[in-house]
């Protein structure tokens, strides 16, 4: 008894044992903060040199050139903003409408079956949707979608040239359906959130489903909504094989949606093996200004979904 | 932590319900996992069952398309020539990758179409081991077209877009009876670092004084409106799938995939095609340095004779002249391997698969000259021939 | 004009574009199951399982050293990789309710936002360049196990939060040291929602290409080896899909329809199986690990 009383504790007077485990557990623990600490380092150390030459211009620089070594990040910059931005257009209000459908409309048997299969979505890996875009989705826009476009909006500078397939309008479509399981789901996490006291609020007062959804749950999980965009964004920011295979690799910027580009991942899938010296300096600190920024998005984005889950307890159900 | 007081009532209650159902499912899982780890196992025996890593020997190189089905080839001649002991592997990248990693050392030979500068020769000491040579072909996409005619200066101007579509009265001034469509082109060239690139910017720098001097000879050329594919096989497939394309690639892919092909003017005047026979012909009378030379101005470009096919070029194995280093993993079986492979690849053993897949097959004198390279390799100062 | 009618048509136009949403989010996903089993199966034999990937796109040969390469690189990744995530994961759940706690949590939330290619571009200038492991299994096991850290990490602290308070404390009553409560208690309890993690990370890891190429880089041989470059399926798809040779492409599809499979039946296991155990409880438990899981 005297034996069992004393090895119970909390914190303060431990056996061996405890101590041991945990310090062994706090020194994994720290080791992942060395590995996080030495990777941001050596991602700033090594782009030092490319930092030191171009300077605060590098962001501003449009020439990606290996010959005359001068080398800046806003083609790929410009890239990873359109084709983000396309995927944001296309893909948000598909997401917002599958999780209206999800959380609200949906009857209870098909609920699950068809969140898992949203998510399945996302399972499917990078380069797989890379393929599959190269042969059905490219032909299917070069063919179809875009000639459609150009016929109304072909005087427009986004729609000039040929339509090749392999542009960053294709590279934004294959990015939106990648985003779709992301947004979609924490959406539907959102909406669900919101309490049924004000659904049954609406719907006494003679709302229709739609009006309901739209008064007491979309704007009640307005900011969650929007941070679940933002999560969106932050997927397509990073982004790197299905961009890659689909982008047409030309490092220039072209406001016509139907000419090739690059993102700031793709040049870096692109350039790695050949790069060396100044450019492999150049191409890390285009790591960094990726990393920085995906980090950012990032950080906004659980700032407003936090918001949301926090201030509203959770009412399970779903997956 | 209130979080998880408020999940209390009801987790308690679950728990207490099922407090250790390791369940059937963490059984089947655990035991996906032996099955995965029992299958590994059991590769692993096979694996050394299968010839043994201890005695085999694995080479890497990297770099070059340009010959790179031939390198492949020969990789998979060589291994079952040799039992099996000597494994071949070519990750292909570019010549711009290829160069690189063998500067960084993280290969044991690189390819590349694109001879070192001068600079870089001196500093690494480098050799140049050209292995083939080959024609790089006009490759487009028109099936309405057979057999189109160009020349140097136009073929120019379409990469430089001064000529955007297919019935420009330049390209119809050179085929004449033929019914050019009024589409556009869609010039696709090379997205990475590239020998064929070197090669095919060196040939349009010749011909064209606008050329030259906007976009100049270069493994990375900054193209106007040009769609960028990885690798030659990237930019054969590009021509493949884009109508109305044209690019740049080595015979080879497009013989073996059918890609229409265009005939070039040559320096005499004929309108020549591709083959092994035109780009030797075009090789005839280069002069070669020696393996430890400058070979920054090596160049069959648009090469005098009635034959000769205007875009060819050699393509080199760079390995270094001491093979020993403190930071390769090379050891002296592994780099007495990799001289005697590239060896048989230049003698008959290898150059016997050269027409076959397009490529030319070296003249004497090359060989020689590449003799000579090979038995100056020295691994810790010992020669390894 | 407010009628009902009007309302109501409002409302059934609504619920028609929500469902349309649905049905055209799903094209994509059934399509691409279509069109990789539709290609790729007419690939798949004993021999393309077992042959070696030659790359000349000649007869007999086959993604067996790819598909070994997959499970040696995922093996290796899970190796390194799983201890360190799960350690860390129990340490900020059960002991990290202090500043160094916190800073762990942020700190691996900070590893999970690297895009992927920047975490193989780092192991390049880690193994590859400055350990000279030259292009290595080991190089992109390294790559792939710190993307499986702060999955694991994440998903365990989750998962052992979940666990109720009353057992801990019952098991420190009872005179159980802490250590053993942590282990034979609480991880025991927390059971289904770390192995869910660590299997979902595991899936996940196995369909990366990006940190790969110039880690593992090519083989088209059989290595089982650390130090030398291995094959994998993601990098056969790659290195295949652009290719003009109808046999190397077929190499791609049936790599992707391996991979595929592989990938979803670990996903659909998990969410069958372990779903089933806990009842209503959720699998992804929340949008945290739902972004860390890129679902």
């Amino acid at each position: 008894m005297r034996a069992a009383r004393s090895r119970l504790t909390f914190s303060g007077r431990s056996s061996g044992a405890d101590k041991l485990f945990e310090y062994g557990v706090l020194a994994i623990a720290l080791s992942t903060l060395i590995l996080v600490w030495g990777l941001v380092l050596k991602l700033a150390v090594d782009a030092q040199p490319s930092i030191d030459r171009f300077g605060p211009g590098f962001i501003i620089g449009m020439q990606w050139n290996p010959n005359t070594e001068m080398f800046g990040a806003l083609p790929f910059i410009f890239g990873t903003l359109l084709t983000s931005g396309i995927a944001i257009l296309i893909g948000v209000p598909l997401s917002i409408g599958i999780a209206v459908y999800l959380s609200e409309l949906a009857p209870p048997w098909v609920r699950e079956p068809l969140a898992f299969v949203v998510e399945l979505l996302a399972a499917v890996p990078s380069v797989i949707y890379g393929l599959w875009a190269m042969y059905a989705l490219r032909p299917f826009i070069a063919h179809s979608i875009e000639p459609f476009f150009m016929s109304f909006l072909g005087w427009t500078p986004l729609f000039q040239g040929n339509a090749v397939g392999l542009d960053k309008f294709t590279a934004g479509v294959i990015l939106a359906i990648m985003i779709i399981p992301t947004v979609a789901s924490v959406s539907k996490e959102t909406m669900r959130a919101v309490p049924d006291s004000q659904r049954e609020a609406a719907l006494s007062l003679g709302a229709t489903r739609y009006e309901t959804t739209r008064i007491a749950v979309l704007s009640y999980a307005r900011s969650g909504i929007f941070g679940a965009c933002i999560l969106g964004l932050g997927r397509a920011l990073g982004e790197t094989m299905a961009v890659t295979m689909t982008i047409g690799n030309a490092n220039r910027i072209s406001w016509s949606l139907l000419d090739p580009g690059q993102t700031m991942s793709s040049l870096i899938a692109n350039n790695w093996g050949e790069a060396q010296g100044i450019q492999l300096s150049a191409l890390i600190e285009i790591g960094l200004v990726l990393f920085i920024v995906a980090l950012i998005v990032n950080l906004f984005a659980r700032l407003m979904v936090g918001r949301i889950m926090k201030a509203v307890p959770t009412t399970g159900g779903g997956l | 932590m209130s979080e998880q007081k408020a999940n209390i009532g009801k987790a308690t209650e679950e728990k207490v319900a099922m407090p250790h159902k390791g369940g059937n499912s963490m059984i089947m899982v655990v035991g996906a996992m032996i099955v995965v780890v029992v299958v590994i196992a059991a590769i692993f025996a096979t694996g050394l069952l299968n010839g043994g890593t201890k005695e085999s020997v694995t080479l890497t190189g990297a770099g070059a398309t340009f010959p790179m089905p031939l390198i492949l080839k020969w990789a998979d001649e060589y291994y079952n020539s040799t039992s099996h002991k000597v494994k071949i592997n070519y990750g292909g990248g570019g010549s711009g990758a290829g160069i690189t990693q063998i500067k960084d050392k993280h290969v044991d030979f690189a390819g590349s179409d694109a001879p070192l500068s001068a600079t870089d020769s001196s500093t690494y000491g480098l050799l140049h081991i050209p292995e083939t040579l080959g024609p790089i072909v006009v490759a487009y996409n028109e099936p309405s077209v057979v057999n189109l005619k160009l020349d140097g200066p136009t073929l120019a101007k379409i990469f430089m877009k001064n000529i955007t579509v297919w019935n420009d009265a330049a390209i119809s001034a050179l085929n004449p009876g033929v019914t050019l469509p009024t589409d556009q082109i869609t010039v696709v060239v090379r997205s990475d670092s590239s020998g064929t690139t070197f090669a095919f910017s060196g040939y349009l720098a010749v011909v064209s004084t606008e050329f030259q001097t906007l976009y100049g000879q270069g493994k990375s050329v900054s193209w106007k409106e040009a769609i960028g594919a990885s690798g030659n096989p990237g930019v054969a497939q590009t021509v493949l799938t884009t109508p109305h394309s044209i690019g740049y690639i080595e015979l080879s892919y497009a013989k073996k995939n059918n890609i229409q092909f265009a005939l070039l003017k040559n320096q005499d005047g004929n309108f020549v095609t591709a083959s092994s026979e035109t780009a030797a012909a075009a090789a005839g009378s280069a002069s070669l340095p020696a393996g430890n030379g400058d070979w920054s101005h090596v160049s069959i470009l648009d090469a005098p004779g009635a034959d000769s096919y205007p875009i060819a070029t050699f393509t080199y194995i760079l390995v270094y002249k001491e093979l020993y280093n403190d930071q390769s993993k090379m050891n002296k079986t592994a780099a007495k391997a990799l001289v005697d492979f590239v060896w048989w690849a230049v003698h008959d053993n290898g150059q016997s698969f050269s027409s076959g897949l397009y490529y030319a097959p070296l003249p004497a004198s090359v060989v020689s000259l590449n003799e000579a390279t090979l038995n100056s390799i020295t691994y810790n100062g010992v020669a390894l021939r | 004009m407010n009628t009902f009618a009007y309302r109501r048509m409002k409302n059934r136009l609504a619920s028609f574009a929500a469902l349309a949403c649905v049905v055209l989010a799903l094209i994509p996903l059934v399509y691409i199951l279509f069109m990789v089993v539709k290609t790729g199966a007419p690939a798949i034999s004993w021999g393309f399982l077992t042959n070696r990937t030659v790359g000349t796109g000649g007869p007999g040969e086959g993604i067996g050293n790819a598909i070994l390469g997959t499970l040696l690189l995922v093996f290796y990744a899970t190796l390194m990789g799983l201890p360190i995530g799960l350690l860390t994961g129990i340490y900020v759940s059960e002991y990290g309710n202090n500043k160094i706690g916190y800073t762990v949590r942020f700190f691996n939330d900070l590893l999970a936002n690297f895009p992927s290619i920047v975490i193989g571009l780092l192991a390049y200038a880690l193994v590859v360049n400055f350990l000279q492991f030259g292009f290595s299994l080991f190089a992109g096991s390294v790559a792939l196990a710190i993307i499986m850290i702060p999955i694991v990490s994440n998903t365990t602290e989750e998962a052992l939060r979940m666990v109720p308070n009353s057992l801990r404390e019952g098991a420190l009553a009872l005179g159980v040291p802490r250590w053993r409560t942590v282990l034979k208690v609480i991880l025991v309890n927390g059971k289904s929602g770390v192995t869910t993690g660590v299997l979902l990370s595991v899936a996940r890891i196995t369909g990366e290409t990006a940190p790969l190429l110039l880690t593992a880089f090519y083989s088209s041989y059989w290595s089982t080896s650390l130090k030398e470059p291995v094959a994998s399926l993601p990098l056969t798809i790659f290195r295949n899909y652009n290719s003009p040779s109808k046999e190397l492409l077929q190499q791609a599809w049936g790599a992707a329809l391996v991979l595929i499979l592989i990938v979803l039946s670990i996903n659909i296991g998990v969410r069958l199986f372990l779903r089933k155990r806990t009842g209503k409880g959720k699998v992804v438990k929340n949008w945290k690990q739902r972004l860390s899981l890129r679902t």
